[in-house]
């Protein structure tokens, strides 16, 4: 993974000095809040409904055991004992003092990480596939050009005082595992007929207030034209983008009102001013940024331990059978820890779980780990002959919950347990739904099901685009909670339908288990998926299940 | 027609802390809704606001929030006020556990 240069420690020790003095400069009475806001929210301070809350970046969701060790200590040292990774691949923490908050960066920096631009109004932390570098199915490793993005719009001067944020993901993949159609835009490695690598550019996606499935902007694009093409879009957003209503400021919102084909010809004339200032050094730092990404040296042997645990104990079977995915070398599996155990909290990791999770990536990992916008953690490079003593470790630290992909496997924003912004509740919600169902012991059974709750129209939870979303709002100082059907973050990016009225808070999990039950009575066969039994029948059976008194009412 | 005044509170998060605190009667700032002021006039809960926002070194984002008269001082209307002076619901935490 990328390590720092002298410029990079540099920079970034500069930054965190700026900031303590910024702080500084807070509590003495020199700044109001109205000035020191942006700059903390520039180096990822928020304040929230309890304390503070700040949000590391995880650059692409990469990490290694030291950074993870050091999540651990500012969990312990500053904080609760606890983290909450995030649907960016970031972490935050809920209960820092702001006058600790100088330190806790400082730390941070000592492994390489940092806070910068994990909010405001500019560029965000770059996501990417959390499978990069392992995935059999991909193309190459699209992690380098991630940090090439993450350098190049790092304090860049032209994009601070932007109009709204601006979200990008990277992805190589055959199949899409970063939804990319939801962000502002996306970069898809490609290769063309010639057999030549570049970039696929999508725009215009989003969920939030007025969710947006992603265009296809540029079709191929060759290596040396993808920073100042992503330069020209957003330089394009930046001035024409609208600025009288946050609400409207996104570029989803801009390519809706001047159409796909405006945005094209306004990014290709900004695109023939640009070019030609990008003489070949982005290209250089490129090749450089590519060798820290070079594949670990894979072992070859035997996988015979992994074959008699397989055979000869169940749960490691059903743990097996259920969060790993195939690995490009052979003998090796990517491991997806489930951070979702029946009943906790979705992404929460105790400091000691961290520590663990660092000491296994460090000893059958590779030395690495990774954090999916599923808010799970990945171990993605582990020999089949370690799988048992992997799984032993993380049984240790209560990590072995066996769901991945399941109904309990759900994606939960902090809510009004925490945010500022929410309209409700979303992570009881998610902790009732997980618990009901492992009592009822059916989700091996129901398969492959994504529930994704957002506390507010914002998303943060990816409502939208969950097999079922809900989403929770503030209905005459009541909590209600509306059920979406049929959204897909995948390739196959949909928007779920809205299937009716809300629910009250004691009504949405009983109105869940109806759902599924609707579906485990209607689906052709158990090959059969949630998503593809709703494909396959539309919203209106579904809603007979979910609204049973209106059906018999209309009897 | 105007909307009738509901009586309310002055709440805001601590600088340094960044906790919920209510603004009480003696000009100082509380961790305990009960002993926040209970406003029920328009113009003095305005005035007793532009008081609290002053006070930009101790606090920040001072406003108004809906209460209503309990058996021991205010009591929160809505929800919302409701988790800010327990704390979060997946853990014992906050508020709920330091008062």
């Amino acid at each position: 993974m990328y390590q720092y240069n002298d410029f990079d420690s540099a920079f970034l020790a500069e930054r965190n000095r700026q900031f303590r003095a910024q702080v500084e400069r807070r509590v003495s009475g020199a700044l109001t809040e109205d000035e020191f806001k942006p700059l903390r929210l520039m180096n990822g301070v928020y304040l929230q409904l309890h304390a503070y809350m700040l949000r590391v970046a995880i650059p692409y969701g990469t990490l290694n055991s030291a950074q993870m060790d050091t999540l651990a200590l500012l969990a312990e040292k500053w904080d609760k004992g606890y983290g909450h990774f995030t649907t960016r691949q970031n972490i935050q923490y809920n209960w820092p003092k702001l006058s600790d908050i100088p330190d806790m960066l400082d730390a941070l920096a000592k492994v390489e990480m940092h806070a910068i631009q994990t909010s405001g109004n500019t560029i965000r932390n770059v996501t990417a596939d959390h499978f990069a570098g392992a995935a059999a199915d991909e193309i190459e490793d699209p992690r380098p050009i991630a940090e090439l993005i993450r350098q190049w719009s790092t304090d860049h001067p032209e994009f601070q005082f932007m109009g709204r944020k601006f979200k990008i993901a990277v992805a190589a993949g055959a199949k899409d595992r970063a939804v990319l159609k939801a962000h502002d835009l996306a970069v898809r490695v490609v290769k063309n007929d010639a057999g030549a690598v570049g970039y696929q550019v999508l725009v215009g996606g989003g969920l939030g207030r007025t969710p947006m499935i992603g265009k296809v902007l540029h079709d191929f694009l060759p290596r040396e034209d993808l920073l100042p093409f992503i330069e020209a879009t957003v330089s394009v957003w930046n001035q024409i983008g609208r600025r009288d209503n946050k609400y409207k400021a996104r570029i989803k919102i801009t390519v809706h009102e001047h159409g796909l084909e405006d945005i094209r010809a306004r990014v290709d004339a900004r695109f023939a001013q640009i070019r030609p200032t990008f003489t070949g050094f982005d290209q250089e730092l490129f090749e450089e940024i590519k060798t820290h990404f070079a594949a670990p040296s894979f072992r070859n042997v035997p996988t015979d331990a992994f074959d008699a645990a397989y055979d000869a104990d169940p749960l490691f079977r059903s743990w097996v059978d259920t969060n790993l995915a195939e690995h490009r070398a052979s003998g090796y599996a990517i491991v997806t820890v489930s951070i979702k155990k029946h009943g906790a909290t979705p992404g929460d990791a105790s400091a000691e779980q961290m520590r663990a999770l660092a000491e296994i990536a460090k000893t059958y990992g590779h030395d690495e780990l990774r954090i999916s916008h599923e808010q799970n953690v990945i171990l993605p490079h582990v020999h089949k002959s370690d799988l048992p003593a992997v799984y032993a470790a993380l049984r240790d630290v209560d990590l072995h919950t066996a769901n991945i992909g399941l109904v309990s496997d759900i994606i939960a924003c902090p809510g009004m347990d925490y945010c500022a912004l929410a309209t409700a509740r979303s992570i009881p919600v998610a902790q009732q739904i997980a618990t009901r169902f492992d009592e009822l012991k059916l989700e091996h059974d129901i398969g492959h099901l994504q529930i994704k709750i957002s506390g507010c129209i914002n998303a943060c939870g990816h409502h939208h685009v969950g097999h079922i979303g809900i989403l929770g709002l503030d209905r005459a100082g009541v909590e209600n909670y509306q059920i979406t059907l049929g959204g897909d973050a995948t390739d196959s990016a949909a928007i779920g339908e809205r299937a009716g009225p809300g629910f009250a808070y004691d009504e949405i999990v009983p109105a869940i288990e109806r759902l599924i039950q609707g579906y485990l009575e209607m689906r052709q066969g158990p090959e059969e998926t949630f998503l593809e039994a709703y494909r396959r029948l539309g919203l209106a059976p579904f809603k007979a299940w979910l609204y049973p008194e209106a059906q018999a009412h209309a009897a | 027609m105007p909307r009738a005044f509901t009586p309310k509170v002055i709440t805001a998060n601590a600088l340094i802390e960044g906790d919920v605190i209510y603004y009480t009667s003696d000009d100082t700032w509380s961790r305990q809704l009960s002993e926040a002021e209970f406003l029920t006039d328009e113009a003095h809960a305005q005035l007793r606001l532009l008081d609290a926002q002053q006070q930009a070194s101790e606090v920040v984002g001072a406003y108004l929030a809906d209460a209503k008269a309990g058996e021991n001082g205010p009591e929160p209307t809505h929800f919302r006020e409701e988790f800010r002076r327990t704390g979060p619901s997946n853990y014992f935490h906050g508020k709920q556990a330091e008062l």
